[in-house]
């Protein structure tokens, strides 16, 4: 190690120097969004990194796949085929459907038009802040993702988009403690609020309250967005009552719901953009 | 003996703090994750004592900058606490180069403590989350770790001649 004379005194006014840096940069953070764009820049660069670390488990489902014998393979095409039937068969009747309540609107003079397009991300599979829950995927600023969009999977919604890359964006999941989504109660209209708990697979239903509970909600109702806020598209399925808990000594009761969409461990998500 | 030297093996030290993001990112099974050793910080350190003359204060901030980009924390969470664990390793490198193995391993690990303490500390100010004990396992697991680390890196910088 060579010897080297440190001048602690320089060193002390630059450890200062960056102190009130970091504090600056935080504080204008957290009140302002001017370092979104920068933010944005940021992620871009450092995507190689997530993008390396994604890479030996994306080869190892590659791996996998490729010498999974012919009897699963046929299996799974088997089962694959009936699930599409099935399917084919639900939404020829929803196609019907929609085409009514399309001429109903029209009778009713409503021009509220009902439709969206939605394009495939994948999740990388990298760690991000423990304490939070959030994912990252693979769609950035370049396949014109938005800050607050919807993401939903196969069987309900996930969460939303609070950063945006280049090529890469982090996804807020609806478990997260400051996550609130508006929902509502599909058997009876009640409209309440989807809050996480920071926990796994569990939303905390708020403000309902003790005396209505018998009428409005139930252990097994689903629960879809009401479309309230603008930000999710209406009617897309959240999850599924799992507790009713009145509270005598508090205003609200105690309601949680288990979420749909499976959170932590999906590869693919579905990303909406209202047409 | 000539003592201006110049710089030499810069790719080997940005290299080292590459694999350490590479480390502090990789999905982990949740039971583990409060046992992941604090990658950045420990390699931080060893390069802060190791050549307190090229890296400190400022390549501790610029590392803490990239974590929290990575880790989608406030900018400048991490960049604050490293830069004050860069701060404390480079005035007493002379000291914990010269503590024998398991005392520099306790060292390392109360410098982790005092990372992580300040990051979380920082990010309650804005947001509501209860400190645990994690802040202890990841500095354990570091402690542990640090022997390995240490001599893996040494014999880096000796054989790439980074000065």
């Amino acid at each position: 190690m060579t010897p080297s004379v440190i001048n602690s005194r320089s060193l002390a006014l630059k450890m200062i120097i960056f102190v009130l840096l970091s504090i600056t940069l935080m504080v204008v953070d957290v009140r302002f969004n001017y370092l979104t764009t920068v933010r944005t820049y940021l992620l871009g660069v450092v995507y190689p990194l997530q993008y390396l670390v994604d890479m030996p488990i994306k080869i190892g489902q590659w791996l996998s796949k490729s010498v999974s014998n012919r009897n699963q393979l046929l299996n799974e095409n088997a089962k694959l085929r009936t699930e599409n039937l099935q399917l084919q068969v639900a939404l020829q009747k929803f196609e019907h459907l929609k085409n009514e309540n399309k001429r109903l609107r029209y009778l009713l003079d409503s021009s509220k038009e009902v439709g969206e397009r939605v394009q495939v991300a994948e999740v990388l599979a990298v760690d991000l802040e423990r304490s939070k829950r959030n994912i990252l995927i693979n769609k950035g600023k370049n396949n014109n993702v938005f800050i607050n969009q919807p993401v939903i999977d196969a069987k309900g919604v996930m969460g939303q988009i609070t950063q945006i890359g280049l090529f890469s964006s982090v996804v807020m999941l609806i478990t997260d403690p400051e996550h609130e989504l508006p929902v509502q109660v599909v058997r009876t209209g009640l409209r309440t609020i989807a809050k996480g708990m920071g926990t796994l697979n569990r939303l905390s239903l708020l403000y309902l309250s003790n005396t209505g509970l018998n009428t409005g909600i139930k252990v097994g109702d689903l629960i879809v967005t009401s479309g309230i806020g603008q930000k999710f598209p209406k009617g897309y399925p959240v999850g599924t009552v799992i507790e009713v808990t009145p509270d005598i000594g508090k205003p609200y009761a105690q309601v949680h719901a288990l979420p749909r969409a499976i959170l932590e461990r999906n590869r693919e998500v579905l990303l909406v953009w209202k047409k | 003996m000539n003592l201006v030297l110049r710089p030499h093996g810069t790719w080997v030290i940005v290299l080292s703090f590459i694999f350490s993001f590479m480390l502090s990112i990789m999905p982990l099974p949740i039971w583990i994750s409060a046992w992941r050793p604090d990658w950045v910080a420990m390699v931080l350190i060893y390069w802060c004592i190791a050549i307190p003359h090229r890296t400190g204060v400022a390549t501790g901030w610029s590392v803490g900058i990239i974590h929290d980009v990575l880790n989608n924390t406030l900018l400048g969470q991490h960049a604050l606490s490293l830069c004050i664990i860069a701060y404390i390793s480079v005035k007493l490198h002379l000291r914990i180069r010269l503590f024998p193995r398991l005392q520099q391993a306790i060292s390392i690990a109360g410098l982790i403590i005092i990372n992580q303490t300040l990051s979380i500390w920082i990010y309650n100010i804005f947001t509501n989350f209860q400190i645990d004990w994690s802040v202890i396992f990841s500095a354990i697991s570091s402690m542990i770790l640090w022997p390995w680390l240490f001599v893996i890196l040494r014999d880096m910088r000796r054989s790439y001649r980074v000065f």
